[in-house]
Order: structure tokens, then C-alpha cells, then sequence
């Protein structure tokens, strides 16, 4: 029988991917951008798990938010990126230091 | 029985893909390897019986956040053999950091496991109403206890998606476009000239002798 430990383990295992994520790819922001969105979804995911868990919906309620937010930050995130790359012409985050417009 | 061998395939799909995402040498493959993951977490969303939320996860996830990705990864030409030069020189840190998570994490789960966690407060909000489905339910608690928070997830979409269109528009110089109240305004007596010209001699316009 699956029960809420499984659920928990595959979000951790996906947190933990997309930290290494992050940390690999720190040059490729686009990547970086990923590797949050598989957080989110961990988190999702824990959030479904425990509102299934405890038979109280407001968890999925709450997941609908945090899905909410993730869209917002990919579009901000994405419309932020193609600025930068039309104005520096390279997506390098270590680069990101000096920002004038 | 069933259900954990469709447990098991969806997440071992998602985590495979959640590993490719982030070690794939093209970002075009690592969104469709994105997309991959969120289609299977979907199906781990109906497995454990949220219905809606798999639905959105679809249709959000993999028709406008993996297609925006997709987009931009596509319109930007980007070197990206040199974006990964140092994804060698991170890995000791990578891995150390990985660690520290995966002990933290399980140490968690431990707790959970064996400690003696209360969860006498939850509110079982739709334990009063039974046989509505899952998107019934939630449609009812959204729109009564959770109203204001759906009106404020609405105004954050709102935000950034002005957001979005003020960071990326620009105008740009040296376009001609029809002006619909310039068109209106003319009349016939600036519009069109009789002209009488000799045989053979043409008429002098800005565009030259015709």
C-alpha cells in the first residue's frame, strides 16, 4: 500500500535534484530556472500528499496557489532573462554583477 | 497492489527525468525532459487522488510554463557548450551540498516516522458534504473560505503579466503603421489635383516626371 512516506521520499529526492541543479549549473540561468520549477513541484507534491494523508482539501487549495506563484515568477523570471540577454548578449550569471539597464 | 506498481513507475519516471533536466548538455532537451517529469507527476497528483490539481498541472505546467521555456531557450541563440565550462569545477560542491539535503531530509522523514507528531488540528472541510467529487469540492472551498486568496492569486497573475509585457516591450524606430484618424481627416481638395499637361510633356510630381 502506498502511503504518505513514499510520496514524501520522491518530493525529497526532488528537492535534492534540483539544489544539485542550482549548483551545477550556476553559469546557465535557464537551467537554474528549471531546477526551481522541480522544487515547486516537490513541494506540490508534499502539499497533495498530506492533504491526502489527512483527508483536508485546503492543502490542495494551497498547492493551487503555490502553482499560481510559479507560473507568475517563471513569466517574470523569463521576461527578466530575454532582457538581460538583449542588453548583455549573454546569459552567464556570473556576469549578473554589474546590472545597469 | 495496482496502485503502487503505477506509484512506483510514475515516480521512478519523475525522478529519471528530474536527473536528465538538470544534466542534459541541451537546455531544449532538458524542457522536454521537464515536460516529461510533469506529465508524471500528474499521474503521482491522481494517484494520490487529486484530480483538479493534475488537470492544471497539465495544462499550466506543460501548456504555458514548459512552451514559455521552450520559447525562450529557442529565441535566445545562446553559446551554451561555453554556459557549461564550469559544471566540473561545481561538482564537490554540488554533491556536498546534495548530501547535507539528503541527510537533513531523511532525518525528517525519521522523525515523522517514529516521532509522535499531533495531527488531531486538521479541519476535514468537505467531510460534511460527501459524494461531491474532488473538483466539487474543491470548487467549494475555494469559493467560499479561500475567495479572497483566489481574488489575490488572480491580481498576482495580473502583476506579472503586466510585468512581463512592460519588461519586454520596446518600440521601435523606422516603422510605418496606418494612422486611421490621418486617413479620416483627408479631404478631396489636398488628396487629388487635376492636371492639364501638354501632349508629350508629363506631370511634374515629388516622385518625378510621370
Amino acid at each position: 500500500m502506498i502511503g504518505i512516506g513514499h510520496f514524501l521520499v520522491v518530493s525529497a529526492i526532488l528537492v535534492v535534484l534540483g539544489v544539485l541543479g542550482i549548483a551545477f549549473n550556476r553559469r546557465n540561468i535557464i537551467v537554474i530556472l528549471m531546477s526551481v520549477e522541480l522544487m515547486l513541484l516537490a513541494v506540490n507534491l508534499n502539499l497533495v500528499a498530506f492533504s491526502a494523508t489527512l483527508g483536508d482539501l485546503t492543502g490542495q487549495v494551497f498547492a493551487m496557489f503555490v502553482l499560481t506563484v510559479a507560473a507568475a515568477e517563471a513569466a517574470i523570471g523569463l521576461a527578466i532573462l530575454v532582457i538581460y540577454f538583449r542588453s548583455r548578449g549573454t546569459i552567464a550569471v556570473d556576469d549578473v554583477r554589474q546590472m545597469h539597464g | 497492489m495496482i496502485q503502487a506498481v503505477i506509484f512506483y513507475m510514475l515516480a521512478a519516471v519523475v525522478i529519471a527525468s528530474a536527473v536528465m533536466v538538470i544534466s542534459a548538455r541541451n537546455p531544449v532537451h532538458s524542457v522536454l525532459w521537464l515536460i516529461l517529469a510533469f506529465f508524471n507527476a500528474a499521474g503521482l497528483f491522481l494517484v494520490a487522488g487529486a484530480e483538479f490539481l493534475a488537470m492544471i498541472l497539465v495544462i499550466v505546467y506543460v501548456g504555458a510554463v514548459a512552451v514559455l521555456f521552450l520559447f525562450v531557450v529557442m529565441m535566445l541563440d545562446i553559446d551554451f557548450a561555453r554556459l557549461r565550462a564550469g559544471v566540473v569545477r561545481n561538482l564537490p560542491l554540488g554533491m556536498l551540498l546534495g548530501m547535507t539535503l539528503v541527510v537533513e531530509l531523511v532525518l525528517v522523514a525519521g522523525a515523522w516516522q517514529f516521532g509522535d507528531l499531533a495531527l488531531v488540528s486538521r479541519a476535514d472541510p468537505v467531510a460534511a458534504r460527501p459524494g461531491l467529487t474532488n473538483t466539487e469540492a474543491l470548487g467549494v472551498l475555494l469559493y467560499t473560505d479561500y475567495v479572497l486568496f483566489f481574488q489575490v492569486a488572480g491580481l498576482i497573475l495580473l502583476t506579472a503579466m503586466i510585468g512581463a509585457i512592460v519588461l519586454t516591450h520596446r518600440t521601435r524606430g523606422g516603422v510605418r503603421r496606418q494612422s486611421a484618424a490621418a486617413q479620416a481627416r483627408r479631404t478631396p481638395g489636398e488628396a487629388v489635383a487635376l492636371e492639364r499637361p501638354q501632349v508629350g510633356a508629363g506631370v511634374r510630381t515629388d516622385e518625378g516626371v510621370q
